[in-house]
């Protein structure tokens, strides 16, 4: 087990280097001086070749790669051109309620998209099914932005029961995790339930049938792990939906989280703070698909780790 | 009419994929429909400048801003005075070519890469895939948010974006399809025979991925259309005034409690057309699976 994780830790590096060098190159991609963005649209010339030495701009780039690479491993991203606040200290600030925004929405459409799909797999073809399916096809259908505008309308708005914007108390959490959620608790659910429904079919579950158990148990005992398996690995995929719309429902929301930050960087063109953004949602993202592989090993019993 | 009637045993009798999944798809009445629904919305996409009551960008109605939905402008008007009707008409064109093109795109360059990665394996797979990796290590519209911070604001370059962005999901499945047709008897008997590489991937192996590829795009443009409307609405696509329904719902948001009926609208349209492109792919999904019984 332990040799399985670390092999799959040593085989994220290549990925992680490529992320790492693109993300690093994007500087020299954006059209434009990056030290005139630095140095802002008023300064001299003399200026801006003192901040093109400052940021060791004037260097070769492999040197300059080596300079970035080594600050990243320390933490440190530079700083922001908007605030001239350090990178890591802007995104400290902002990582927490993203991360609490896609943890509570995670949750909630696992459970609900999971049931969801147990219910429609065990009523197959009957209106359970039909109703679950139904709100499954359309979750996928609505785009979070406009959802998260009809939700804020209805129940901040109109019916006042919830707070519209921010990120204060536990109820500020309701509206953009719904929104947030409902795309993935739909393919979630849509996907449970194709897999029960193979699993339903299988000798095994007959056989349990056969001697008798009821049908909770032969759901729950025989079926429910089994067909697991392929959902949890779905659930990793997920994840990084989540890491992407969480940057469209933080701007509904005005929710003072990464994805807002980055949307801000990006119209101010703060490319440091976009550099450590990327990063960090691409690692965290990759982290998440060795968590849930390693899951994954952990729930099937076929999988011995090679 | 005799011809017709002899003609029509012999077709019934004569059992090619084609017919089959026809006669699989025309079953599933959600998806016929769906199908109906894009063809109609195509048409009306493609005739909108000429079926436009006003103006989409041009025409103010001062008269009646924020005017509800009634007889002269069916779906209201905006703040400014638009005619929203107008506006979502000429809207459809550019998300269902947003939606087209950059799945085309994607799935070309896709499909080349997945066939040539499951054919040739060793290097090539190694490289095409670790490509595929990196690019799916950034989490979804990530990617076309760096893309467009790097090319640009504006529509060909969240096209552009999203291309590439859809390229791995089609390198990832051709590949599969193709490592598991590769081994196939009909493979070796063409390379028995001494067809070339090209002969065998682009005649024998191709075909036997499109189905996949297909029922993947349908599925797939309805994810592009929410992608690129996503990046409109977030500031990065489309600027206002032009009519997309991405950036209508963002200049809605500022008017959101004086007149909501400004982003029902494009909500509805996005919906409805991305919905249809899913109904329209689980049903192909559905008539091209071999497992699911004909009853």
């Amino acid at each position: 087990m332990l040799q399985y994780l670390i092999r799959r830790l040593f085989g994220l590096i290549p990925t992680l280097l490529i992320v790492g060098i693109l993300v690093f190159l994007f500087v020299h991609l954006l059209p434009g001086d990056p030290a005139r963005l630095a140095a802002g649209p008023e300064a001299t010339p003399e200026t801006v070749a003192l901040v093109r030495q400052d940021l060791g701009l004037d260097r070769p780039l492999p040197e300059q790669f080596l300079r970035f690479a080594g600050g990243v491993l320390h933490g440190d991203f530079g700083r922001s051109l908007r605030t001239k606040r350090p990178v890591s200290t802007e995104i400290g600030e902002r990582f927490w309620p993203t991360f609490g925004l896609t943890l509570t929405s995670m949750v909630w459409s696992v459970v609900f998209g999971m049931g969801i799909g147990i219910v429609s797999a065990v009523w197959r073809n009957r209106w359970p099914d039909r109703l679950g399916m139904t709100l499954a096809v359309s979750g996928i259908s609505f785009p979070a932005f406009a959802l998260g505008m009809a939700l804020m309308e209805i129940f901040a708005v109109q019916l006042n029961w919830l707070p519209s914007v921010g990120a204060d108390t536990w109820r500020h959490y309701i509206l953009p995790s719904l929104t947030l959620g409902a795309a993935v608790a739909a393919i979630m659910a849509r996907f449970t339930r194709s897999s029960f429904v193979d699993i339903l079919q299988e000798d095994y579950v007959r056989t349990a049938r056969a001697k008798g158990l009821a049908e909770s148990v032969v759901i729950v005992k025989h079926c429910l792990r089994n067909a697991l398996i392929p959902v949890v690995t779905m659930m990793g995929l997920q994840f990084g939906f989540l890491l992407g719309g969480s940057i469209v429902v933080e701007v509904v929301f005005n929710w003072p989280g990464m994805g807002r930050l980055l949307v801000d960087a990006v119209d101010m063109r703060d490319y440091p703070v976009i550099q450590g953004l990327v990063l960090l949602f691409s690692l965290e993202f990759v982290l998440i698909n060795l968590i849930v592989d390693v899951l994954y090993a952990v729930i099937n019993p076929t999988i011995r780790f090679r | 009419m005799t011809t017709t009637a002899a003609a029509a045993p012999v077709a019934s009798g004569v059992r090619t994929p084609w017919t089959e999944f026809w006669r699989k798809f025309r079953k599933q009445r959600v998806a016929v429909i769906a199908g109906i629904f894009l063809v109609l919305l195509v048409a009306l996409a493609l005739f909108a400048p000429w079926i436009v009551p006003y103006d989409a960008e041009n025409y103010f109605d001062y008269d009646s801003l924020n005017a509800l939905p009634s007889a002269r402008h069916w779906f209201g008007v905006d703040p400014l005075g638009r005619d929203i009707l107008s506006r979502v008409l000429m809207g459809s064109r550019i998300s269902l070519m947003a939606g087209f093109v950059s799945v085309a795109a994607g799935a070309i360059v896709g499909t080349a890469m997945g066939l040539v990665a499951g054919y040739y394996e060793g290097w090539w797979d190694r490289i095409i895939m670790r490509l595929c990796d990196v690019l799916f290590a950034f989490p979804g519209i990530l990617l076309a948010i760096g893309i467009v911070a790097i090319l640009g604001g504006g529509m060909v370059n969240v096209i552009i974006a999203v291309a590439i962005f859809s390229i791995p999901t089609f390198a990832r499945l051709v590949r599969g399809n193709t490592l598991a047709l590769k081994h196939l008897t009909f493979i070796e008997a063409a390379r028995s025979i001494g067809a070339s590489d090209w002969t065998i991937v682009v005649r024998h192996i191709f075909p036997g991925t499109m189905a996949a590829v297909v029922v993947y795009c349908s599925l797939r443009v309805g994810t592009s259309i929410i992608t690129a409307a996503s990046l409109s609405f977030i500031g990065m696509g489309a600027q206002p005034p032009t009519p997309e329904w991405g950036a209508m719902l963002n200049e809605a948001r500022a008017d959101m409690m004086t007149s909501p009926h400004v982003a029902l609208f494009p909500s509805l349209a996005i919906f409805l057309t991305v919905l249809a492109f899913n109904l329209l792919g689980d049903g192909l999904r559905d008539a091209l699976d071999p497992k699911i019984d004909r009853k």
